[in-house]
């Protein structure tokens, strides 16, 4: 059985090599072009990991569909999103919004960054106050001088 | 019955692993020097054993035996050698048997080239990764035994997934597996100078090699995997940030980290316990990558076993040594403290910005991996976190990177003057004014176009400075260029492959051309200044696959550039279509065009991609490796160099 579903899967996967068809790309090219980058960022429900713009499943080729209606209807590309969210839920978004915990995942990167640099300040004042770096201090110098004109 | 002797070899191999753990180990930790001298023996032995057992794999495979289990599931006779032979890793049981067989070959060769190591060091490095092999041969034969028998053998068997019936993915997965596994010995080696309690430079130098070999194997294979990717699955993406493809780009950030750091430890004697950090958390990486491709626990395109018990297994793995690795590390690191010192501005400093900016890339990559299984599990949200996250999460600290790159890289070591960055200043203002220049010429655009032209102009030109610099003043300037070490060649050669493939990136994301239509037989099309004409569609047959083949003609102005031929295939034996893209590869851009179905109303849907600077990805990938490998035939890793030269005149290094 799960041999069989794994089947199904590839082929659904292997069988993208001609996501949005012919008949469905819109005349009009401005509106086209937003269809593509919102499709690009909506994931297909069915397959693994791949946006509706790229897959050859059925239910990816009807969001596609529904994005262009709404955008011929004179949606904004949020008002788009929104109503494609309402209905199949946030797993559609393949760039998850900053909505509660979520924000953990958009302030990992920044965060850690921030913290590091912290870090690495620390360190470097901790170790300027006690030890002080290779240089001579003056005296030394005044030392070697004396010595190397003897 | 060579099948059962493979079996039985595997036994006996686990059980020297077991012993080759813990005599070794013992006998460093009760200085018995009988004991330690046992070490290279044992892992000399288990490498023999699993490499016979691997070998017979691979007989029954390119002979068929299907009265293995293996062999009726992923060959079939019709199947080409080449691919006989590939189906041996294109499966779980196999794959796992070649992790093992590159386990021991890592330790055998430790065992070869690490005569000059101190015997204590050496037989802790062996017990530890005989301690590895240990745990994945159990995983090997108590869940995933590729040497089970069917009981009725059937006449033929199901075939290998036709994906990976490709010679770019027959060759991928060995060298992941390289540079995944490679990173074991690296982790052994941390281990054991935290079981001595001694970093130096010496232990610097001995990691660096193991560290840079396993890098060069991650670079070629995830590049493989890509180019594969691109060309096969027929829309030509690069990368997909797919959670298996994270899971080999996690480990290639850290041991890229690892690479930069250990040259610190080896030449200035600091961030000591940063680097065994590093190679702690570049085999942990390896590992749970293993785990989220094995335990198919985030589903993603590759994933291909779904076994919770695997999953269990490896998870258990993974605690035991990344746990316990991190624990013997927090006791253990505060003993090695850091001698050299450095001023804010030097080549420390710029190595340290690098590994900061390096694991916290791979720190978001693993975080947006795992994230939509902790949002489910806490929150019992079900989200997805794709290519759009990481663009936007990601790119920022490659391009910090890339931006300090060069300028780091001519840094002087412990204290910088200002005037040792004279010549970069120009360098920047030229790719200032690259990046302008491309911005004004494309209209209405992002700015990922320009900044990434204008940042791999930065890090190529930046080599081209450095190497300049080398060269001191006056005469026999390039004499001296010549007699540079194998090392600075590296070093340059690498930072530039990364300019390359960064230039790559950037042309073929930011200037796309896409066409879609109906075409019928005699039809053309003008797409981007390209005539396309479909001349003709042929239905053959391939060894073991059916195809539908269009014989597209392409040309420029008039002038005949190429026949492509892109195909729809049919595998009958899996029941599964494949597309193969028709590519006319060039410098400037690729022309990559697809064939669809049969449209109702006559004629085919074509997809036609003009990509520019798409080979430049590969291209880089390549140059990156192959400035590893210059750097890993450096003189001073060149073994024996030590103990046969005792010229102390020649002790400069």
């Amino acid at each position: 059985m799960k041999q069989k579903l794994f089947l199904v899967m590839l082929l659904v996967w292997a069988a993208t090599g001609h996501a949005v068809e012919p008949g469905e790309v819109l005349p009009d090219p401005v509106l086209e072009d937003r269809a593509r980058s919102i499709s690009q960022g909506l994931r297909c429900l069915q397959c693994r990991n791949e946006s509706i713009d790229e897959s050859n499943a059925g239910i990816a080729k009807d969001l596609r569909l529904l994005v262009r209606a709404r955008l011929v209807e004179g949606d904004s590309d949020t008002e788009v999103m929104d109503y494609i969210v309402i209905r199949y839920g946030e797993y559609v978004l393949l760039r998850p919004n900053g909505l509660g915990i979520n924000l953990v995942l958009w302030l990992a990167g920044p965060g850690l960054f921030l913290i590091a640099l912290a870090g690495l300040f620390a360190v470097q004042h901790r170790s300027k106050r006690t030890a002080l770096t290779e240089g001579l201090s003056e005296e030394e110098e005044k030392e070697i001088e004396k010595l190397l004109s003897s | 019955m060579l099948n059962e002797l493979a079996h039985f070899s595997l036994n006996i191999a686990l059980g020297f692993a077991v012993v080759g753990t813990i005599v070794p180990l013992a006998g460093a930790a009760l200085r018995r020097i009988s004991w330690m001298q046992l070490a290279p023996i044992f892992a000399t032995l288990q490498f023999l054993l699993v490499a016979f057992a691997f070998g017979a794999l691979t007989v029954a495979f390119v002979n068929s035996d299907f009265s293995l289990r293996v062999v009726v599931l992923n060959s079939h006779t019709l199947k080409p050698i080449l691919y006989k032979i590939a189906g041996v890793w294109g499966n779980h049981e196999g794959s796992l048997l070649l992790w093992v067989l590159i386990l021991t070959l890592f330790a055998a060769c430790a065992a070869v080239f690490g005569k000059t190591l101190p015997q204590s060091l050496l037989a802790r490095v062996l017990g530890i990764q005989s301690s590895i092999t240990a745990a994945f041969l159990a995983f090997v034969l108590f869940t995933s035994n590729p040497f089970t028998r069917v009981e009725f053998p059937p006449f033929n068997g199901q075939g290998l997934n036709p994906l990976l019936q490709d010679p770019g993915l027959a060759f991928h997965p060995p060298f992941l597996y390289l540079g995944y596994v490679g990173l074991s010995i690296t982790f052994s080696f941390a281990i054991a100078a935290l079981l001595e309690g001694k970093v130096d430079a010496a232990w610097g130098r001995w990691v660096r090699p193991w560290t840079l070999a396993a890098w060069v194997f991650l670079t070629i294979g995830i590049g493989l995997g890509s180019w594969w990717a691109y060309y096969e699955l027929g829309w030509g993406g690069f990368w997909f940030w797919d959670p298996v493809e994270n899971a080999s780009f996690m480990p290639w950030l850290i041991s890229a980290a690892l690479l930069h750091s250990a040259i610190v430890v080896e030449k200035r004697d600091a961030l000591k316990a940063w680097t065994i950090l590093l190679a702690i958390l570049a085999f942990g990486f390896s590992l749970i990558g293993t785990f989220i491709v094995r335990s198919g626990v985030l589903t993603s395109v590759h994933a291909f076993a779904n076994d919770p018990e695997r999953g269990v297994f490896i998870l258990m793995i993974l605690g035991v040594f990344f746990g316990g690795a991190l624990l013997l590390f927090a006791l253990r690191a505060n003993a090695m403290d850091s001698k050299g010192v450095f001023a804010t501005v030097s080549r420390e400093s710029a190595l340290i910005a690098n590994n900061l900016l390096l694991a916290i890339s791979c720190f978001v990559v693993f975080v947006g991996t795992v994230w939509p299984l902790v949002a489910e599990l806490l929150m019992d949200r079900k989200l997805s976190v794709g290519p759009p996250f990481f663009n936007v999460a990601f790119t920022p600290f490659i391009v910090a990177l890339a931006v300090i790159l060069p300028i780091g890289s001519t840094l002087p070591w412990k204290r910088a003057k200002r005037a040792h960055l004279s010549r970069l200043w120009g360098v920047a203002v030229f790719c200032l004014a690259c990046v302008g220049l491309t911005w004004a010429m494309q209209t209405g655009r992002s700015l990922i176009g320009p900044v990434g032209l204008g940042l791999g102009v930065w890090l190529v030109i930046g080599v081209l400075i450095e190497l300049y610099q080398r060269t001191g003043r006056g005469m026999g300037k390039w004499r001296r260029l010549l007699r540079l070490p194998l090392a600075d060649w590296g070093k340059a050669t690498a930072h530039a492959g990364l300019g390359i493939t960064i230039f790559g990136v950037a042309g073929i994301t930011a200037w796309q051309a896409e066409d879609i239509r109906v075409m019928a037989v005699g039809d053309s099309a003008e797409i981007a200044g390209f005539t396309l004409t479909l001349d003709n569609v042929e239905e053959l047959r391939g060894p073991n696959y059916l195809t539908t083949m269009a014989d597209i003609k392409l040309a420029r102005d008039g002038k005949f550039i190429a026949n492509l031929h892109p195909e729809r295939r049919y595998y009958p034996v899996a029941e599964m279509p494949t597309t193969e893209a028709g590519i006319d590869s060039g410098i400037w851009r690729d022309v990559y065009v697809v064939v669809g179905d049969a449209q109702p109303e006559g004629g085919y849907a074509v997809r036609t991609f003009i990509k520019p600077l798409a080979n430049w990805i590969w291209t880089g990938a390549i140059i990156m490796a192959l400035g590893g490998l210059l750097s890993l035939f450096d003189r001073r890793y060149r073994i024996g160099s030590v103990t046969a030269r005792r010229d102390p005149v020649e002790g400069d290094a």
